[in-house]
């Protein structure tokens, strides 16, 4: 018995649901509409597998203007809409309801205007976020954030969720790389929101629908900002005996006026598990790892990993390695982004995205270590050091309902330590049903009140992605 | 006659918003009051949140910097000088141009959204804010996002509050995050290039990996050329190798001069507060965003119509623009040329009357517009904060 609460269908939509699959063949063509069940059962769930339904159906419409009618029609009929992108969401925040149509803008991929001019890209919400710096790399630019899933994740879900990445610790997250969007609001209204200008005028609300998980519209349109490619980059490695020197390592790092484009932490279990699956050197006799990339020409580099080298000295690291060739940077960073997983093929496993402040970080992999073995619980830790984003992993027998029940209450616990120590439930892999019923513990009723005050003045039935991010009991008076 | 309330506490601005809620009388938001932007706002009594100061964490080695809303942006300043870090989006201080006495708020900064020329690198304020504490119009005191930099637990209320004038909220507390002071910065001056060309140089050398942090052109004036103008910072040897590769690949726009540090800063706390412009101080200023390519078209219709001084930042995207304070202040131009191409224009300065009669904020889509209301109605259902000033 699974322990995260999908509400029952409402029988009245299935029993309508002839009718409402009839609406919808009207308004997209056949090849966007998928009714059959086999079909349907791909879209059952996300990443976060533990959790499944078949939804009602399966919309891929082509066009922002499809959108807009299947939108019109589901709210005359009362009918909930998940949005989904790629189906990455570790979170839940792609899983639909027996009763809910998933509208997927898979089909919707396409480039639609690129300008170095003014540094910007237009694209359409299922584009890949990997596609968009594909897009642009030719010409010597790129798209910062940089999920692990940015292979397969559409920047539609990037958006939802705010997604970030490895290198955000210097370019920001995707709220800072969102220029503009083209959003559909449930009663069916088109609304343009920014544009290729920096600043929007009015109320900043792209940055109010960035993060907000599907709930406030459907985005088709985005208008991103690109970079200029750095000259070079380069990995190092540096391996400690302990978290609270890799921990203080960072902190000097950073206080001595250094961004590095990137600072990952690794335990030993995650450090055993992502060599033997990259091969690319890691230190195998540390209690913790650090990947900290730097960027820039030949000589910046030399001279950033030469000022990290000497700063890294008071806190004896071990293991020391600078990246000598791009495969072996590569190997590096395939490691990292594969860390999951690697993990995955040893167990199964829950991921966790607390933050923290980085000065917590010796606390919080303490009482990490103390709330796992309270369960009896193996944990590995991988996360984000430079901006105190941890990903603990809880691994368990996903065979076995009773563990599965504890690996989840165990990820419960860390993530009220991480709350407990002045960080948040989520740094970058957003609410969806997973921590839907801790959100009362980061907020209480006045601050839960008013987002929810905003969801019902934009989707007044609470028809988009409903049962995510908000506790169940609902909505304010 | 209007009375000042000064609250020194969250608990005591819930309970004038509370009150004032109940009796439905409008309440004018103030700070430090150096930002006199925005319609003009009726009511008979001013909420200022001077008394609320102090700076109420402080981490260094996190990068995450927390205070009441009240706090002098210069205690901040200061504060953050003495440990080599800085707000990385560089705000502007609008006394000058405004001509006033007020006194920068970092509330009021947050408020407006106040960023300066290195928003093209480093961002607005709204990038960099990473938490609010907030008295709605129901009187009750929200928070949103944290002191962490990652944060997506929730709607993002921090940017929603950035740049909402006090029309959401009373900010009572704002945390931000940081960015090391650099170790030296360098300018690139090029002289005489027309607003194209100068556009078209700036564009080059955005493009480039040199991570320039500011990219601004003067126009000529007053018997001088025209200059345009590239920042370039960082460690003492990055800049030096940074610079020298701009230079090279900006040779086909002509031959640089070089600003070392002490007038680079100078030169760039100019910009950023405009200063080419403060006089007249009767003109009306408008600051307008408009994608970079299409600045120069922009400016040139200002000055065709309105005989417009001119000031290109955020390499041709951000246009300050004087026009004459008569009449509607050039605001029919003004939006006719930045309709044309897409993007804003705010009517920075204006007397009362001007303000009055036309609309300083760029009117929003009737989609958007709407939208907007709704999201206001749940913030401030008696719309009692600030009631027109947006």
């Amino acid at each position: 018995m699974s322990a995260i609460e999908i509400p029952k269908p409402d029988p009245g939509i299935l029993a309508r649901r002839d009718a409402i699959l009839a609406g919808l063949a009207a308004l997209v063509p056949p090849t966007s509409l998928i009714t059959e069940e086999d079909e349907r059962r791909a879209f059952d769930t996300d990443a976060l597998t533990a959790y499944r339904r078949i939804p009602l159906a399966v919309v891929l419409p082509e066009t922002t203007e499809q959108v807009s009618k299947v939108l019109t029609f589901l709210n005359q009929q009362g009918v909930k809409v998940v949005a989904r992108g790629a189906g990455t969401s570790l979170a839940g925040g792609a899983i639909p309801s027996e009763d809910a149509v998933v509208l997927g803008v898979s089909k919707m991929n396409r480039i639609l205007d690129v300008d170095t001019d003014n540094r910007t890209i237009r694209v359409e919400a299922g584009v890949t976020n990997l596609g968009v710096t594909g897009a642009v790399s030719h010409l010597g630019f790129f798209y910062a954030p940089d999920p692990s899933s940015q292979l397969a994740c559409t920047i539609a879900g990037n958006i939802a969720m705010n997604s970030g990445g490895a290198h955000c610790l210097k370019y920001g997250v995707t709220t800072n790389n969102v220029l503009g969007v083209k959003i559909v609001m449930i009663d069916g209204t088109v609304l343009e929101i920014g544009g290729a200008h920096l600043d929007a005028p009015g109320y900043d609300l792209l940055g109010l629908i960035v993060g907000s998980e599907g709930q406030l519209g459907i985005v088709t349109e985005a208008t991103l900002r690109i970079l200029p490619l750095a000259e070079g980059a380069r990995p190092m490695l540096m391996g400690f005996q302990s978290a609270e020197d890799a921990g203080a390592c960072v902190a000097a790092i950073i206080a001595s006026g250094i961004i590095p484009v990137a600072i990952e932490y690794m335990d030993r279990p995650a450090i055993k598990v992502c060599e033997a699956f990259a091969h690319a050197g890691y230190p195998l006799d540390v209690e913790a790892l650090l990947i900290i990339e730097v960027e820039g020409s030949e000589a910046e580099i030399e001279d950033l990993i030469g000022r990290i080298t000497k700063i890294a000295a008071d806190f004896n690291p071990s293991g020391l390695r600078i990246s000598q060739s791009e495969a072996e940077s590569a190997a590096i960073w395939k490691g990292r982004k594969s860390a999951f997983g690697a993990m995955g093929r040893l167990a199964d496993y829950i991921c966790m995205d607390g933050t923290i402040p980085t000065g917590q970080l010796s606390a919080v992999l303490t009482g990490i270590a103390r709330i796992c073995d309270g369960y009896g619980l193996r944990v590995s830790n991988i996360f984000h050091a430079g901006d105190g984003n941890l990903h603990p992993l809880v691994l368990f027998n996903a065979n076995d309902p009773d563990e599965q029940d504890k690996a989840e209450r165990c990820g419960e616990d860390i993530l009220k330590l991480c709350v407990d120590l002045g960080g948040c439930l989520t740094g970058e892999h957003g609410v969806g049903i997973e921590k839907r019923d801790l959100m009362t513990y980061q907020f209480n009723t006045i601050d839960l009140d008013q987002q929810m005050r905003v969801k019902s003045a934009l989707d007044p039935q609470w028809l988009l992605n409903p049962h995510k991010v908000f506790p169940l009991q609902g909505r304010p008076v | 006659m209007t009375s000042i309330l000064l609250p020194d506490t969250e608990a005591e601005i819930e309970a004038i918003v509370h009150e004032a809620a109940q009796s439905r009388s409008p309440l004018a938001i103030h700070g430090g009051g150096s930002r006199p932007i925005g319609g003009i706002v009726h009511a008979h009594r001013t909420l200022s949140t001077q008394q609320m100061t102090g700076i109420t964490l402080y981490e260094p080695s996190e990068l995450v910097l927390s205070a009441r809303a009240g706090t002098p942006l210069a205690l901040i300043q200061e504060t953050l000088a003495a440990n080599r870090q800085r707000l990385p989006f560089e705000p502007i201080d609008y006394r000058h141009l405004l001509g006033n006495h007020g006194t920068p708020t970092i509330g009021g900064m947050t408020a407006s959204n106040s960023s300066g020329p290195r928003r093209i690198h480093s961002g607005a304020a709204r990038d960099a804010l990473i938490g609010i504490r907030a008295t709605t119009g129901r009187g009750e005191t929200i928070k949103s996002g944290g002191r962490v930099m990652k944060n997506v637990t929730g709607y993002d209320f921090v940017k929603l509050m950035a740049g909402s004038w006090g029309t959401l909220g009373v900010l009572t507390e704002v945390t931000y995050k940081l960015l090391p002071e650099v170790e030296t910065e360098v300018t690139l001056l090029l002289s005489g290039l027309s607003a194209e060309r100068a556009v078209a140089a700036m564009t080059a050398a955005l493009a480039t990996p040199f991570e320039v942090t500011g990219a601004a052109h003067l126009p000529a004036g007053d018997g001088a050329p025209s200059r345009t103008v590239l920042r370039i910072e960082g460690f003492d040897a990055s800049v030096t190798y940074r610079t020298a590769r701009l230079e090279g690949l900006l040779r086909p726009f002509g031959s640089f001069e070089t600003l070392g540090l002490e007038a680079s800063r100078v030169l760039w706390k100019s910009i950023r507060d405009v200063e080419a412009l403060e006089t007249p101080h009767d003109a009306a200023i408008w600051r307008i965003s408009v994608r970079p390519s299409d600045g120069p078209e922009v400016g040139a219709k200002l000055e065709a119509a309105l005989g417009s001084r001119l000031l290109y930042d955020w390499a041709g995207g951000l246009i300050w623009a004087s026009a004459p304070a008569d009449g509607d202040g050039g605001a029919a131009v003004v939006r006719a040329a930045v309709g044309a191409v897409g993007g804003h224009a705010l009517l920075v300065r204006g007397s009362p009357t001007l303000r009055a009669s036309v609309p300083v904020f760029q009117p929003e889509a009737p989609a958007v517009a709407e939208m907007s209301r709704r999201i206001r109605a749940t913030f401030d259902p008696a719309g009692i904060l600030n009631p027109g000033r947006m």
